[in-house]
């Protein structure tokens, strides 16, 4: 996100999910789409019925590749190479959209020198994807517009997570295929409300609507707003917190709707952090694996006893509505922040509804300007928003970009590879991704005992020349291990994976595949590295 | 598009170019039966319940005639009637008689379709045979299939070819011993079926039921709430209790559509393991406490780590309201910007 800011200033999917039917060619690098977003998937699916070139970019033979009119089968974590190819085949081949480029671009010249790397034979030998098809996907996608990038953790979840994404957005940029319908870069959020606690300001450098804590304007704004001094000092990240309460330095950890036993990068030293902590207040609905170590437990309502509003992944503001009561004496997220502000003494906390905490939230936010519920009463409006006559906005940047100077900014990029790659000792890749059947942690889904029914246990998906070179049998439990942990894990095999790579969710805490991942974070977004980490299987003696 | 004018029964009523006269008919309010037709497919012609006389005294389908100016329906010429009652009559010979504990009575595109043609207890004898005797496949947790209720429409198969892309289920076996059923005949929980339950929601007679069959109360209008696609939901109530999800036509993100987490995945809310109440830890050991004693922990522990030893994680699942008094709590109250939330993950 933070990387997409930057390029383009703004962070979020910048079309809409009706617009992906009308592209004439799909780029989906780094989505397990049918998996992850089964819904988006069906517009997906569609279009390539309906004869849009679909170009899936992915390791494994996911099911999309079935739709594909070309599949990419890239070495995990060399997306900015393969990318930085096609957009050397573009720009060599004359196909890049150079009025579009000297309108809107700044940083031309340095992109260009910085494809110099990328000639099409080192960028094979680094992929380990042909010339042929390389340049094929280039043209392609260059000369078949509208063209729509769709993206996902595939990308982001890499130490060089925000170079893939900046190679995207170039990718998009010297094509042209920005700011008009079915084009864009779009990144497919996870769960569902990702985007609103983004645009909430639950993030350690920003107020809501991406306004800076460390911009005395902005500060001097929400200081007025809510009656209090605030600090200047952009805060610490996810990860970051779990090591500065490792180092004794965070006493008290205030944990919602959060379950880092299972989803934490590297989960053990996340563990041990949390054991450090004097004092650890956990906010849910069930009693998950985190809850267990908390001091205070505090019983949460679910989706459906409570009113509110979520974002989805193509920003539109939707109505969230009660049910039914909340369980026994459980109570909603906010009632709950109001009563410990209440009782530690502070105002600004005496709200009786939702409602009206969404109006102090568009008070501040100028995205959100215009949203109130009675327009969202029947369907949802997209930001920004900025004010009541507004119709909210299903594609971003169609006129100027959101950044200073209204000119989207090209990146220079040159190749990393994954902090960590299969050597001897670990000579497998492993990568994580996730099952249509759960979700997260699994603490809703697996306790859905149909859809526990369908995927009942963790599978390690393993290519079955490596197990033969392993000595396994399908189904056998096998160990498995990285240089921070290890677990047991059944096998599957399946020609999804390519021989070399391995892959398990993270939904099941039986075979918790966080004790194994690497949490190297990418400097910029501060994104760890899920998706690439070296393991070694063997069978359990 | 253009617009013609076409006769229907005596009555004259417009229509866009390109559409059928079925289409046009149910366009207008008018009710011509079928029972292979459905609004989100492309007109397949099995059934042939909906057919009508033209002008030129030709009978055809009318799920597959595109109007033109001009054109004089018919739907109740006696042919017709004829026909049609002798269609349904030998779609019903076989057909199980047990309505009355039947998962879709009275919401059976059958039984409409009978009453509307006229089938009398009389009618039926000529054609009645026993029901076949085929197993139900009930190995899908969220829903059955039984083949002996099955009227062959194939809304089913191109509801999972056209809409959802994903083909995993078919015509199978031949004659009178076809069925609906997956590659090689296995159980549908063994196919490559994702259990997203379309099929079942347009199947128009009770061959592909939901196991839970409760019927809500009430439906209350929101939004999933697992992925990020954000797809409009109908929640189904009863008393306090979420007895069923259907999909938001209304909504223009998924116009309907769900996939298996968003239609069957509401079980957890009214599950036995829902925390209840507060839990603090005593001696060790989380015991169950009230409100007012969780508070007084959390304001002793707090007021003392303002700043730089506090943090708070906020969640992605939570409401956009429940997300900004957190952050406004951190920043306001505590004096720090330590606050995240699990986006990167
Ligand atoms: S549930 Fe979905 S995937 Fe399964 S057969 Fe029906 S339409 Fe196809
Ligand atoms: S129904 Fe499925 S695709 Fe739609 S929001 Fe829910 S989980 Fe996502």
């Amino acid at each position: 996100m933070a990387g997409l800011a930057t390029a383009l200033g703004s962070g979020a999917m910048s079309n809409s999910i009706n617009e992906i039917g009308g592209a004439k060619t799909i780029l989906a690098i780094g989505t397990n789409t049918t998996q992850a977003h089964p819904v988006i998937a069906l517009e997906v699916k569609k279009a390539a019925r309906n004869g849009t070139n679909l170009i899936v970019v992915n390791p494994k033979k996911i099911d999309l590749c079935r739709h594909a009119t070309m599949h990419i089968q890239q070495r995990p974590g060399t997306d900015v190479s393969l990318l930085m190819g096609m957009l050397r085949t573009i720009v060599d081949e004359g196909l890049a959209d150079t009025d579009f480029i000297e309108k809107h671009c700044d940083n031309y010249d340095e992109f260009i020198a910085s494809l110099a790397e990328f000639d099409l034979d080192s960028v094979e030998k680094i992929t380990g994807v042909p010339k042929g098809q390389i340049t094929k996907a280039a043209r392609m996608y260059a000369s078949n517009g509208p063209a729509s990038i769709l993206y996902c953790m595939g990308i982001t979840q890499h130490s060089h997570g925000t170079d893939n994404v900046w190679a995207i957005s170039n990718l998009a940029l010297v094509t042209g295929n920005i700011g008009k319908k079915s084009t864009g870069v779009n990144p497919l959020r996870g769960q569902n409300n990702v985007q609103g606690s983004c645009d909430m300001g639950a993030l350690p450098e920003f107020y809501t609507g991406y306004q800076k804590v460390d911009n005395p304007e902005s500060q001097k704004k929400f200081e007025a707003a809510w009656g209090v001094n605030l600090s200047p000092k952009v805060g610490l990240t996810h990860a970051e917190i779990f090591d500065r309460i490792y180092d004794d330095k965070i006493k008290s950890l205030y944990l919602v709707g959060e379950n880092p036993v299972l989803s934490e990068v590297d989960a053990n030293h996340a563990i041990a952090a949390m054991e450090k902590l004097n004092f650890l207040v956990v906010q849910d609905i069930f009693l998950t694996e985190t809850a267990e170590m908390a001091d205070v437990v505090l019983p949460a309502a679910t989706f459906a006893e409570k009113d509110g509003t979520f974002v989805n992944t193509e920003r539109r503001v939707q109505r969230v509505r009660q049910a039914i009561a909340p369980a026994g004496d459980s109570k909603a997220d906010w009632k709950i922040v109001c009563e410990i502000a209440k009782t530690m003494g502070a105002s600004g906390f005496d709200f009786s509804d939702p409602q009206e905490i969404m109006k102090e939230i568009v008070s501040v936010t100028p995205s959100y300007g215009g949203i109130t519920y009675e327009r969202i009463e029947e369907v949802g409006l997209q930001w920004p928003c900025p004010d009541k006559d507004h119709p909210g906005t299903p594609t971003l940047h169609t006129e100027r970009f959101a950044t200073a100077n209204g000119k989207a900014k090209l990146i220079a990029l040159s190749f990393r590879d994954s902090a960590e790659l299969p050597d001897e000792e670990y000579p497998l890749m492993l990568t994580t991704d996730r099952s249509l059947f759960h979700y997260h942690t699994g603490s809703m889904t697996r306790r859905v005992d149909g859809l526990d029914q369908l995927h009942s246990e963790e599978l390690l998906k393993i290519n079955p020349e490596d197990a033969a070179a392993l000595g396994i049998v399908e189904d056998e439990m096998v160990q498995i291990s990285s240089r921070r942990g290890q677990t047991t894990v059944k096998t599957k095999f399946t020609g999804i994976c390519p021989p070399g790579l391995v892959s398990m969710t993270f939904h099941f805490a039986e075979s918790p595949v966080n004790v194994l991942t690497n949490a190297a974070l990418d400097p910029v977004a501060k994104i760890p590295e899920t998706k690439v980490c070296a393991v070694r299987v063997e069978k359990i003696s | 598009m253009n617009e013609v004018t076409i006769t229907i029964d005596g009555l004259q009523i417009t229509a866009k170019e390109g559409t059928t006269v079925l289409q046009a008919a149910l366009d207008n309010g008018l009710y011509i039966p079928s029972l292979c037709n459905h609004p989100d497919l492309v007109p397949a012609g099995l059934c042939r319940v909906c057919i009508v006389k033209m002008d030129d005294w030709k009978i055809a389908i009318s799920c597959k005639l595109p109007v033109k100016e001009g054109m004089v329906i018919s739907t109740e010429d006696p042919e017709v009637q004829q026909i049609r009652k002798n269609t349904v009559e030998l779609l019903i010979a076989n057909h199980p008689m047990t309505c009355l504990t039947c998962e879709s009575d009275s919401n059976c595109e059958l039984q409409r379709v009978a009453h509307y043609v006229g089938i009398t207890p009389d009618s039926l004898k000529r054609y009645r045979r026993s029901v076949r005797s085929i197993p139900m496949d009930t190995s899908n947790p969220f829903f059955d299939i039984d083949p002996s209720k099955c009227i062959m429409c194939g809304i089913c198969v191109r509801t999972c070819d056209e809409l959802q892309n994903i083909n995993a289920i078919d015509y199978g076996l031949r004659g009178v011993a076809s069925i609906i059923t997956t590659l090689g005949n296995k159980p549908i929980a063994d196919s490559r079926c994702e259990s997203c339950g379309e099929c079942v929601v347009r199947c128009p007679v009770a061959a592909l039921a939901p196991k839970d069959t409760l019927q809500p109360m009430r439906e209350v209008k929101s939004v999933c709430t697992y992925c990020g696609v954000g797809c409009g939901v109908l929640l189904g109530v009863r008393g306090d209790k979420i007895v069923g999800v259907r999909g938001d036509k209304e909504n223009p993100v998924n116009r309907g559509s769900l996939c298996v987490k968003g239609r069957y995945g509401y079980k957890f809310i009214n599950h036995p393991d829902r925390l209840k109440t507060p839990l603090v830890r005593k001696d060790g050991k989380l015991v169950e406490a009230t409100w007012e004693e969780a508070m007084n922990r959390i304001e002793a522990k707090f007021s003392q780590h303002k700043g730089e030893q506090f943090a708070a994680l906020a969640s992605a699942r939570i409401t956009n309201e429940d997300n900004y008094l957190i952050q406004k709590f951190t920043r306001a109250v505590m004096g720090t910007n330590n606050i995240d939330h699990c986006a990167r993950l």
